[in-house]
């Protein structure tokens, strides 16, 4: 009898089938990964399983924990399952906390509740699992509020919520995805090492953490299963057409041969920039140079400075120091000061196509107004044509035109973003993670289609993004920084291959690889990223590098040439 | 557009279209006296829809032209409102820094004063005087608008899309006008339409205080203060108009709840 045994799992909202004859099965002491892109049904499945889905869902099928029927059950029995024997942690651990408790009362609360532990032995045992989760200060953590936390650290409060009760099984809903990959592959390492007590369901998008860490995969599209089995056949050999294209997506940071140079013309350069945020210094004296026709990534984890980095450069955010050089000429501080034939040259793209198109505008508006501004003289209809041709570039059609930015998916509105950075014919495109909300299959679409227009129209990328995998893929060169600080730089075939910095090194190991062939766990980098309003003395990531010495508490180390890279730190060889 | 948009501007219509025809459809005017009927029933007999008050005036064409002035009091003090709060806080908002901070202090100490105790002062200082009532309610509302306003501008401005059309080479006067008026204009008019009721009571609460439209000129509320006159010798002067300045006030709000969703909708699904 399986731990956990759902079988011909329905759910529908009046007419939709959201999820249509599901079948999972937990073992005891197993991991089963449940992935799929998003719409395919996989949150709404283990929503259903602990009962926490909207009244209007209509749930049929069967679902059975330790032989126990749970569907149907009236609230008060679920609740004796809920954290008890199933754990659950989300996505967002700041919606799942409460803002007002400190985190040491919502977790006793959970012991209070069962009836597992009361007065000061619950205090106690709220610390202790504080701790096994990793938590370097528990006491401290015990008494702090949500807000007071990092990401990482809510997520692991999470995760001791739904450990403390010592459940059967954890329902793990993408709790990596909001997190650094150093984070992630910490996180990641706690549920392994809890397995024996504690089976584990995850779901994720993210094939490269099925690969490493679950001995069972189901693949689900539109709300239907079309794989299911054990892992590492699933990825030698797929048995349905969703899962190989899934797996041909998911990019890999451990192989292929990344864009070798295409010239030494530099097209745009930045020196010694520095971008003060509040009173942090988001920006710590970086150089670089774009040439022309080139993809140059910068890389990094949250609070490296890079979005800062690229906003200076555009004038969105004021320059503290240091300058910006585009076609030999010196541009002003603030985009409004800049001239209008540099302002077109200069796009960018942005994270999320929702926030970043004006949602009283329809497409054709949209895209239209960089060319109402810069070529006025067009008449409507050749306005007309031009928006077409560019939509019809990113891969949408004339039928796009009248539709609003709601009105369009993830995908389609990254590409609406898109065609309006490039109607003008930019030199320097700028994308800010444009391609991380994105779903696998769709992201590779937008990467292939700025890979062409590169190709096409000699278009320099400045392509920030946390994601070495999909880094390695298109850029010709790569800049790692950390805490505000450039930390190496190189071309990408030198960086992949041979990595100077440790951090740049820790970032390679910690992200998933979708091969569970080659998913062998390395060494996982501790801490977390240092708060820039008191960036550590001497190298910022002496406090958590492998190799730190004295002098690395001391002194800035200056970034220097080796091998090919220019790399900042004091013992690079 | 939703059902709660539709029967709420519906019944709106047909009471303003009421008031402005209705008088036309009476013998009667709104300041003859008739000391032969004070206060008559209600009956279709000499067309006295809803009987007379107690100087045998007719209340239904008092009650038609008292909507009128309460219809207008509200939409003219809601106008002031609109476009004082809307420029103000568009400006404040858009601008920031100092000059938000400055511009935004005026209005705390515009909303520290008592205001009823300021009107009384107006009406002592100048005389009671029509113009004077939509002065006064327009001056009050115009602070919430602005807040409001001023709010959303700020939140408006830092959106990526500002940033995008500042990247496109946009400048500060296409932003205002292309950007940020027209994501403005769903709060203002929902806001606008909470704001007419708020505008409708205090008009008749200056009324009923006296202090509002003067004798024998009327309104709603001088009106529903004349019935509690007379209120159990003839019940009706108080009815009728209490119900009639009931129903525009639900009626507004109404449409101010169904205008809301009907943004939202667009904004987000």
């Amino acid at each position: 009898m399986s731990l956990l045994d759902v079988t011909g799992l329905t759910i529908r909202y009046g007419e939709d089938v959201v999820v249509d004859s599901v079948d999972i099965f937990v073992e005891r002491g197993e991991s089963v990964g449940l992935v799929g892109e998003s719409g395919s049904g996989k949150t709404q499945s283990a929503m259903a399983i602990l009962g926490l889905l909207s009244r209007r869902a209509q749930v049929s099928g069967s679902i059975e924990f330790d032989g126990q029927p749970l569907l149907g059950r009236a609230e008060a029995e679920l609740d004796r399952f809920r954290a008890r024997r199933i754990g659950i942690v989300f996505q967002d651990p700041m919606q799942a906390l409460n803002p007002y408790l400190r985190a040491g009362r919502q977790l006793r609360q959970i012991l209070l509740r069962h009836g597992l532990a009361s007065g000061a032995e619950a205090d106690a045992r709220v610390v202790e699992m504080l701790e096994r989760v990793g938590l370097p200060d528990p006491e401290r953590q015990f008494r702090a509020y949500p807000h007071e936390m990092s990401g990482g650290i809510r997520q692991r409060v999470m995760l001791a919520a739904a450990l403390i009760a010592e459940p059967e099984l954890l329902i793990a809903d993408e709790p990596t995805t909001a997190l650094d990959v150093t984070v992630q592959a910490q996180i990641l390492q706690l549920l392994e090492d809890i397995r024996d007590e504690t089976a584990l369901l995850l779901i994720t998008h993210d094939l490269g953490v099925i690969a490493g860490h679950c001995e069972h995969m189901i693949v689900l599209e539109q709300g239907r299963v079309v794989d299911a089995g054990p892992t590492t056949s699933l990825f030698a050999a797929p048995g349905h057409e969703h899962t190989r294209r899934l797996i041909e997506a998911a990019p890999r940071v451990d192989r292929g041969e990344p864009p070798a140079p295409v010239s030494s013309t530099t097209v745009l350069s930045v020196g010694n920039a520095v971008v003060d945020y509040d009173d942090q210094r988001a920006v710590n004296d970086v150089s670089f140079a774009v040439h022309a026709g080139e993809t140059v990534a910068v890389v990094g984890e949250s609070g490296s400075g890079k979005s800062s980095l690229v906003r200076g450069l555009l004038g969105l955010l004021p320059l503290a120091a240091g300058r910006v050089i585009y076609a030999g000429e010196r541009l002003a501080g603030p985009v409004q000061k800049r001239a209008q034939a540099q302002r077109r040259d200069l796009q960018l793209v942005f994270q999320d196509p929702l926030s970043a198109l004006d949602p009283q505008m329809r497409v054709r508006t949209i895209v239209e107004e960089p060319l109402v501004i810069h070529e006025a003289g067009l008449t409507a209809a050749e306005r007309r044509a031009r928006v077409i041709a560019v939509l019809e570039k990113v891969g949408l059609g004339e039928k796009y035109l009248r539709r609003f930015p709601h009105e369009l998916s993830g995908g389609q509105a990254q590409r609406v973003s898109i065609a309006r950075a490039l109607v003008l014919g930019p030199k320097v495109l700028v994308c800010d993670e444009a391609v991380a909300a994105l779903d696998g299959t769709v992201r590779r679409q937008v990467l292939e289609l700025l890979a062409r227009e590169q190709r096409e129209s000699g278009l320099s990328i400045v392509f920030i993004s946390h994601d070495l995998a999909v880094v390695r893929t298109i850029s010709h060169r790569v800049l790692v920084m950390y805490a505000g600080r450039l930390v190496e730089s190189a071309e990408s075939r030198t960086l992949f291959a041979s990595p100077r910095h440790p951090y740049t090194r820790a970032l390679l190991d910690s992200i998933p690889v979708p091969d569970p062939v080659v998913a062998p766990r390395r060494a996982v980098l501790g801490g977390e990223v240092p708060s820039l309003m008191e960036p550590p003395a001497g190298c910022v990531f002496h406090p958590r590098c492998p190799r730190a010495a004295g002098i690395c508490s001391e002194k800035v180390p200056a970034l220097r040439n080796v091998g090919g890279s220019r790399v900042a730190c004091h013992f690079a060889e | 557009m939703s059902r709660t948009i539709r029967i709420a501007g519906f019944i709106l219509l047909c009471v303003a279209a009421a008031a402005i025809v209705g008088p036309w459809f009476s013998p009667h005017d709104y300041l003859t006296t008739d000391f032969g009927g004070p206060l008559l029933p209600p009956s279709a007999a000499d067309a006295r829809y809803f009987g007379t008050d107690d100087l045998g005036r007719d209340l239904f064409v008092r009650t038609m032209t008292g909507v009128r002035v309460t219809l207008v009091v509200a939409l003219v003090a809601s106008l002031v409102s609109l476009v004082i709060g809307v420029a103000y806080g568009a400006t404040a908002g858009f601008v920031g820094g100092r000059v938000d901070a400055v511009m935004m202090r005026f209005v705390d100490t515009l909303y520290a004063l008592p205001f009823i105790f300021l009107v009384i002062l107006l009406m002592v200082a100048f005389e009671r005087n029509f113009l004077l009532i939509f002065v006064a309610i327009g001056a009050i509302n115009w602070l919430d608008m602005a807040r409001i306003v001023r709010g959303q501008t700020l939140s408006l401005r830092e959106q990526e899309f500002v940033q995008a059309a500042q990247l496109i080479g946009v400048g500060t006067f296409g932003i205002i006008r292309r950007h940020i008026a027209p994501n403005l204009v769903g709060i203002v008019v929902v806001y606008l339409t909470l704001t007419i009721p708020q505008a409708i009571l205090v008009e008749s609460f200056l009324s009923f205080l006296g202090l509002g439209v003067q004798e024998p000129q009327t309104s709603l509320g001088s009106l529903v203060n004349g019935g509690v006159a007379q209120m159990e010798a003839a019940p009706w002067l108080l009815l009728i108009p209490a119900a009639l300045l009931a129903l525009i006030l639900m009626a507004f709000n109404f449409l101010g709840d169904g205008l809301r969703d009907y943004f939202d909708a667009r904004k987000s699904s």
